[in-house]
């Protein structure tokens, strides 16, 4: 036994394990060794040589795990670097991250995969895993090379930023697909009804003299590659819905799992706190895609997660420069960058409300996105790798964009007092980040 | 005019002029006795009062105008400001600048007024957010053309001594027009109904939630309105196609001598300009007795010296 952490006295939530209790955990050579109480694990007993962390009236739960990130690199650096998000995610308690493959160039073949990994290895802070594209310069006409890039560790496809527009590429993306056991996930945005919206379709946006985006754009693809999904037996396909935003995407998940269909979703933390009526200033920090929908979308999202019919907790955290996000509202990048308060934005919309508690939060946010991406990864079990986020629940925080680690700033949420503090992030037994 | 006396007693505090959304009945009734005050001055034969003397407005325009830009000149002009022209074909982004690069150019210029159009919603608002002069809206996107709205009012208001009770008809292309957004804002505060009329496909979405009633039909609403308002059909922002031909949107939508013959006598026909004549509008009826349009320009020029005058003066008192 060469290196050993003892986290002690912290309520240890493990949603993958069932455990919910005040107890320690025993990290020895960068794997979880033991958890349980010490007066009944004898594992336990004996360590008091290596380092202790006392945690009491703190949460001690998996490292968090975000499958939907914009780290820019390569490409766009002065907006982020996998080395500035991935700081900037590890003190926000989060130990894997996928960064979206729309940068520049797109992750497109088993070269750029490596690419980002290396950077992530480099920098030391997060895991850093990537998706690929599905198709070639996400021009959505060419397949990219799946096979390939899947072989170098990619976790999924996606051409977010865009959707898939033409069925039958979709529909040849899926049974491609199928050869592999990867995951292929859609940004649902049929740009048919998206147009040149820069906004939800509505009041707001009629007041505001804005083109609308309609929430149909969102809601027809969805309805569109579930039936594609439907023509494939369950085991050989997986099917992912990136930031759903609308009632009517949610009425459609709802569908399809009661139908047992292999698809997941996923929300983010503005279209659970946020609506459209925030658009009323023109304040660019608040143009992101999906939109900020209606208070009945929000309400929609929170009843699909009350009922479990959300699959992972995600930021879409989209940095921006300020100089782009200074431009009038039509010209404006859309995106929020939310990583670093992501957790204290999740307490806010689900704990405080009593739409889950912390093993559900818990649950959404390590167990249930590592099994989308597939990787063993988001829980406590004897002889996992050690990630460990330590949490103070209650400590309050003031959210400054001033402090961030990320790059930018484009963060309608500063100045929000939240609640969920990250205290330590442990990435492989090794501590990342400390308060 | 009871609330016109009343109005005499209101101070006014804004010193930017972003929308008539915002604005209560008081304020709109408030620069409507204000530009009363200088519509005199045009009849002078020194066209030239000193409120502004030693001020600078600066005349923004990112979107081609010609008679806003010149009304607001000449406006500026007329209450001894200083005026300096900047137009930008360009959007600021294909140029490299930022918005907020712009302004804090203008702003390091000592610049007092800023007259602004831009082709995007929201701009005046972004802009009176971060530098110290006046913004005065001159046309924002789709969103609102308040001094439109306000010389439209004033106008009804000249001729019919109020807009309490009256039915107005807004014919066109609701969806792109911030006209009509301005309009509906001020002529239902002074107590007008306003119908939007246009074929369904230019009508904005939720519309339900303005105060206005919509129609698709002109034919059906041409004989109960007091004043008929045409749009402009903008080619330049017209996305798609939403009607089949110029010919077919004329055969429903235009308002010919023929359908003048329906209509209300006395009934006021306007039109923000420029009119595409024979599309829109029927030339007779565009140059016809009941056709107020050239009143409409004249009445502009003296609600936009009354909002420099009341933005000057609110900035004045503030600092």
């Amino acid at each position: 036994m060469n290196c050993e952490l003892l986290i002690k006295n912290g309520r240890v939530i493990d949603p993958a394990n069932g455990i919910d209790k005040k107890c320690d955990v025993l990290i020895v050579d960068e794997k979880i060794a033991a958890v349980g109480e010490k007066t009944q694990d004898p594992s336990l007993k004996t360590q008091d040589k290596g380092m202790v962390i006392d945690a009491a009236g703190k949460l001690v739960v998996p490292g968090l795990i975000d499958i939907h990130v914009h780290f820019r690199e390569p490409g766009d650096e002065e907006e982020e670097t996998i080395a500035s998000g991935s700081t900037a995610a590890v003190a926000a308690g989060f130990t894997s991250v996928v960064c979206m493959p729309n940068t520049n160039p797109v992750i497109e073949n088993e070269t750029d995969v490596e690419y980002i990994h290396r950077k992530g290895r480099k920098t030391r802070k997060t895991h850093v895993y990537t998706m690929g594209a599905i198709t070639k310069g996400l021009a959505g006409v060419e397949l990219a090379e799946m096979g390939l890039m899947a072989e170098a560790g990619a976790v999924g496809f996606t051409d977010d930023g865009e959707g898939v527009q033409d069925p039958a590429v979709m529909l040849r993306a899926l049974k491609y697909a199928a050869m592999f056991d990867v995951f292929v996930a859609q940004h649902c945005q049929d740009n048919g009804f998206t147009g040149n919206g820069v906004m939800n379709s509505g009041y707001y946006s009629t007041i505001l003299g804005l083109p609308g985006i309609d929430p149909l754009g969102e809601e027809a693809m969805l309805w569109r590659d579930i039936q594609l999904v439907k023509k494939f037996p369950p085991e050989r396909i997986r099917y992912h819905a990136q930031h759903i935003s609308t009632a009517g995407s949610v009425e459609l998940i709802r569908a399809a799992k009661k139908d047992s269909l292999p698809i997941t979703c996923e929300v983010t933390p503005h279209h659970l706190l946020l609506t459209e009526e925030c658009c009323a200033e023109y304040d660019t920090n608040y143009k992101v895609n999906p939109p900020l929908r209606g208070a009945k979308d929000v309400e929609a999202l929170k009843q699909a997660i009350a009922e479990g019919l959300v699959d992972a907790l995600v930021t879409d955290h989209a940095p921006h420069l300020q100089s782009e996000k200074e431009l009038e509202f039509l010209a404006a990048p859309f995106g929020i960058a939310s990583l670093e308060c992501a957790l204290g934005l999740y307490v806010r919309a689900l704990i405080e409300p009593g739409i889950l508690d912390w093993p559900g939060l818990i649950r959404l946010m390590t167990e249930r996105p590592a099994k989308i991406i597939g990787i063993d990864k988001g829980t406590l079990g004897i002889g996992k790798q050690a990630d460990i986020t330590i949490i103070a629940p209650d400590a309050e925080y003031e959210i400054d964009v001033n402090k961030f680690r990320s790059k930018s700033r484009n963060c309608p949420y500063h100045g929000w007092k939240v609640k969920g503090k990250v205290e330590k992030t442990i990435v492989g037994g090794e501590i990342r980040f400390e308060a | 005019m009871a609330l016109k006396r009343k109005s005499k007693q209101f101070k006014w505090h804004r010193k930017h002029l972003l929308g008539l959304r915002e604005l209560s009945a008081e304020e709109i009734t408030y620069i409507l006795d204000t530009a009363e005050g200088f519509e005199q001055i045009s009849t002078r034969s020194v066209k030239k009062a000193p409120p502004l003397r030693g001020k600078v407005v600066v005349n923004l325009f990112f979107e081609d105008s010609t008679r806003t830009r010149n009304s607001f000149a000449l406006a500026a002009n007329r209450l001894s400001a200083d005026v300096i022209e900047f137009t930008e074909k360009a959007s600021s982004v294909s140029k490299g600048e930022t918005l907020l690069d712009t302004a804090r150019n203008l702003e390091a210029m000592g610049i007092d007024i800023v007259v602004i159009r831009h082709s995007a919603g929201g701009v005046p608002r972004f802009l009176s957010r971060n530098i110290n002069a006046c913004v005065v809206n001159a046309g924002d996107g789709f969103c609102e053309h308040p001094t439109q709205g306000l010389l439209d009012v004033y106008t009804i208001r000249k001729i019919r001594g109020t807009l309490e009770g009256l039915k107005i008809a807004i014919v066109g292309d609701i969806e792109h027009s911030r006209v009509a957004r301005s309009d509906m804002w001020a002529m239902t505060k002074l107590g007008a109904e306003v119908i939007f009329v246009g074929p369904p496909t230019l009508i904005p979405a939720q519309v339900n939630r303005l105060p206005v009633k919509v129609s698709y039909s002109l034919d059906e609403v041409i004989e109960k309105v007091d004043v008929i308002n045409m749009l402009r059909i903008q080619f330049e922002r017209l996305g798609g196609n939403p009607f089949p031909s110029i010919r077919e949107y004329s055969h429903y939508f235009g308002l010919t001598v023929e359908r003048m013959k329906r209509t209300k006598p006395g009934i006021m026909v306007m039109h923000p300009g420029p009119i595409n004549r024979g599309l829109e509008m029927e030339s007779e009826v565009a140059d016809g007795d009941n056709s107020v349009i050239l009143q409409q320009v004249a009445n502009g020029l003296a609600v936009r010296m009354a909002v420099l005058f009341l933005v000057n003066q609110a900035a004045a008192q503030t600092s």
